[in-house]
């Protein structure tokens, strides 16, 4: 007992190990996710700029109502379900980790094909979304001068006065989907990212690369990655579609 | 890690420590893997040096060229046009094209040269051989990191032969003249290229800045507690984390830039007119753009001098013989500019309209900046202070940069006040300032490196008197050319102008424009004797003598291996460590005057 307590307060900064009993691998990706956070960051204190310097907003309960299958009357919904698809990924990816400490290869290979499946059911439906909101108008550069305007009231609030609306809608529209698309653009490119590097995982896993390496800590730092995109999409589901 | 598991006698033994990515290597050791994609930290740095020599001839060569236009608006030099072609048609700069210059110039020196050249230098150099380690964390991606860097290269060089010019709206590149491809010539294809080249760059200095970090946290050798780290790698650390957590801000910066260029978004952009024409961009804000890019740009000057500070401190004590005062001070101070780096990029911004009470605020958290950068000077003066100094190529450039850092970093407390700045920004004041506090001395830093661990990277000896003409003519150079400035721009002379002999106020300074002009093309020549005297030395120089050759008489791990020791640093069993860096006191077992930091303490002896 004495001799636990002695080796636990032995300094691990005194050099010949690592001081936080990690691998550099998973350091390094520690490090590299809060670099990514700040590129985030920097992505959603920029929309919060320009959102709360304009005099009008879209309404996100108007913007994103529509549901698959012609439902045009189900504001957030659609969205909450992506939400907790990813969500559930990201308990796969804990599965699949849990299941790489046992090494326990057939789980690993399990949890990691969910994982996949959950990543491409939130690109499918990001990409439903986005061709729906093309559809009514939105895109990069969209609602400038001289584009069609037909659906702009569709993505406001009934209580904005007809006149803010011919005055402010536009820009207001033109703004919001300018971020919308290229942070929800940068968000799924990371998630499609993700996709690419489970994949990756799953077919190492099947081929028992892992096995023989004796540990599967590949999974663990890409599970990190997962783990890190899904928390980043809670602030971009915040900032977009609820506040 | 378990460095001390694989004394082995080979060093590619110890690669299996650091897993999967590369005990392929080393087996073949033709040209092509051992030089070209070589994943020796000590062959990637010569690698990352030798880029940014010729990035910086080719970017001082732009500042001979504009410096010609500006000393001498009259005339006409065959030179220019044998260079710029049609961009000087009878040897006469066009404006296009100086602006062109301009922008390159700035770019390729903060990034290529004095982030890439210098920390990406002595980072990957200096790392694994003073903490004890086999080589970087991950040599895969520290390889990587070279060669992102060099397809940045690529691609800016590339952007100087386009015929519409290079980027030239300044090496900031603010819209609306960035994002509006009709608002000049190189807002074109010229600033795609320089946004795909720095986007590349980011890349590298984020594979490269993981890996410093990594190394020097898990990899140190046994007993190389942070404590007893020397400050060279403090200092890499630090840099490496300003740039992982400031360069994704640039990027973001980059993509919302892109967006505006090609997407016809508006992040940046409101109510613009070109030609009468009014552009149907709207809604955007020109200062989101600005505060991005100094979230990069100031940290960016830090990234910059913070290796230059590193290895001033490790020479001036070496040279000095004395142990570094302050050593804890030292430390702190790093810390305290790493976090204040972050604080302070506003004043970047004073005169964009701003709230002024926010301005208060930067103008507060710059001048407390003053404060760890005083400690750090003071430190250095007080480590030389009767000390027995040995005046070699190396300390003489250790000090020069101190003199520079003094008398760039002073007028640093003018620029960082919001009321003063009214009258000086964007004036000669600035461009003086910020050449000698981050240009030059931070240039001095890396030649003060490069002389000293010469030896260390080549098994020889740089020439010394050549060394002593390229010190004196570059010091007093530098000096005639950016003390002047400091006039012109209190007399209000703009920076980025291209002739100024048609205004009454700066016709003036027609004949000391002349005189930074020649000073100018001296010193460009000074540099090249500098990189003649690498190269020969190379093949030609004094050899360094004995089995583990210490010509500095230093205390670091470094000197404890061979001369050329290959891939793994040591032959045999990495060195134990037992002592802080800078033992720099009377040896009684061998009569010399500093001990290294792999002799174990005597019986009785304390550590300091």
């Amino acid at each position: 007992m004495s001799t636990a307590a002695v080796a636990n307060k032995r300094n691990k900064w005194m050099g010949g190990e690592s001081p936080f009993d990690i691998s550099y691998g998973k350091m390094m990706m520690w490090f590299f996710l809060m670099s990514d956070a700040f590129t985030f960051g920097a992505f959603l204190i920029s929309y919060g700029t320009i959102r709360f310097s304009s005099p009008l907003w879209p309404d996100p309960n108007a913007v994103f109502r529509a549901f698959p299958g012609g439902f045009e009357n189900a504001p957030l919904m659609f969205v909450s379900l992506m939400t907790f698809i990813l969500i559930l990924s990201s308990v796969t990816m804990v599965l699949a980790v849990h299941a790489g400490h046992c090494r326990d290869k057939k789980g690993v290979v399990k949890w990691m094909i969910w994982t996949i499946l959950g990543g491409i059911a939130f690109l499918s439906c990001q990409a439903w979304e986005w061709i729906h909101l093309n559809h009514e108008g939105g895109w990069w550069g969209s609602f400038r001068d001289g584009a069609d305007m037909s659906h702009l009231a569709n993505f406001f609030a009934a209580t904005v006065s007809p006149q803010d609306l011919a005055t402010y809608g536009a820009d207001a529209a033109h703004k919001f989907f300018n971020f919308f698309f290229t942070i929800t653009g940068f968000h799924g490119f990371h998630v499609f990212s993700g996709v690419v590097f489970n994949i990756m995982i799953l077919v190492f896993t099947m081929n028992g690369v892992f096995e023989k390496k004796g540990h599967y800590e590949w999974v663990e730092k890409c599970g990190l990655y997962w783990h890190f995109v899904d928390l980043v999409w809670v602030f971009v589901f915040t900032c977009f579609y609820l506040l | 890690m378990s460095n001390e598991t694989h004394n082995t006698a080979h060093g590619h033994e110890a690669h299996n420590d650091h897993n999967d990515d590369h005990h392929h290597e080393e087996h073949h050791q033709h040209f092509f893997n051992k030089y070209v994609f070589s994943m020796d930290h000590k062959i990637i740095s010569r690698q990352f040096l030798i880029t940014g020599m010729f990035w910086a001839i080719a970017g001082g060569l732009m500042s001979v060229f504009f410096r010609l236009q500006l000393g001498f608006p009259e005339e006409s030099f065959q030179v220019l046009s044998a260079f710029l072609g049609d961009w000087a048609k009878g040897g006469k700069m066009d404006p296009e094209m100086y602006y062109g210059l301009v922008t390159i110039h700035g770019t390729v020196l903060v990034f290529f040269v004095l982030t890439a050249g210098l920390s990406g230098t002595f980072s990957n150099f200096l790392i694994p051989l003073q903490i004890g380690a086999r080589d970087m964390a991950s040599p895969f991606l520290n390889m990587l990191s070279y060669w992102f860097f060099f397809a940045a290269g690529v691609v800016m060089f590339a952007s100087l032969f386009v015929h519409t010019g290079p980027a030239s709206g300044g090496w900031t590149t603010y819209p609306p003249l960035s994002a509006m491809k009709e608002a000049s010539m190189g807002s074109g294809i010229g600033m795609d290229l320089w946004l795909i080249s720095m986007t590349l760059f980011i890349i590298s200095s984020l594979l490269g800045g993981l890996n410093y970090i990594v190394t020097i946290l898990n990899m140190r050798t046994k007993g190389m507690s942070m404590k007893r780290l020397p400050l060279t790698i403090w200092a890499f650390l630090f840099t490496a984390v300003l740039g992982v957590l400031s360069f994704p801000v640039l990027l973001s910066a980059a993509v919302l830039l892109i967006f505006d260029r090609h997407g016809g978004t508006s992040f940046y952009l409101s109510e613009i007119f070109i030609g009468g024409q009014a552009m149907p961009n709207v809604g955007g804000s020109a200062i989101l753009y600005q505060h991005l890019f100094w979230f990069l740009g100031h940290p960016e000057v830090y990234i910059i001098m913070l290796p230059a500070m590193g290895m001033a401190s490790e020479i001036l004590a070496t040279n000095a013989r004395k142990p570094i005062f302050g050593y804890f001070a030292m430390v702190i101070s790093i810390l305290g500019i790493t976090v204040l780096a972050f604080l302070v990029w506003a004043h970047h911004m004073f005169v964009t309209g701003m709230s002024p009470f926010l301005g208060g605020v930067f103008v507060l958290l710059t001048l407390l900046i003053a404060i760890p950068s005083a400690v750090k000077v003071f430190n250095w003066i007080v480590t030389i202070w009767k000390g027995n100094i040995r005046f070699t190529n190396g300390m003489l450039f250790a000090l020069g940069f101190v003199s520079l850092f003094i008398s760039g970093g002073l007028t640093g407390i003018f620029l960082g006040n919001s009321a003063l700045d009214i009258h000086l920004h964007d004036t000669y004041f600035v461009v003086a300032h910020f050449h000698i506090v981050m240009g030059i001395s931070a240039f001095f830093g890396m030649f003060a490196g490069v002389y000293h661990w010469f030896p260390k990277m080549y098994g020889r000896f740089m020439n010394k008197t050549l060394g002593y003409i390229h010190f004196f003519i570059t010091f007093i150079g530098a000096y005639v050319i950016f003390w002047p400035m400091h006039y012109e721009g209190v007399a209000g002379m703009p920076r980025r102008y291209y002739d100024f002999s048609s205004w009454q106020s700066f016709s003036q300074f027609g004949d000391l424009n002349k005189m930074i002009s020649i000073a100018a093309i001296v010193v460009f020549f000074a540099q090249l004797l500098f990189v003649f005297n690498y190269f020969v030395s190379i093949w030609r120089g004094k050899k360094v003598t004995g089995e583990k050759p210490n010509p500095w008489d230093s205390t670091t791990l470094e000197w404890t291996t061979a001369a050329d020791p290959g891939h793994g640093n040591w032959q045999g069993p990495i060195p134990e460590v037992h002592r802080w860096a800078y033992d720099f006191r009377e040896n009684e077992v061998d009569g010399t005057d500093f001990i290294m930091q792999d002799v174990p303490l005597r019986e009785g002896e304390e550590e300091h």
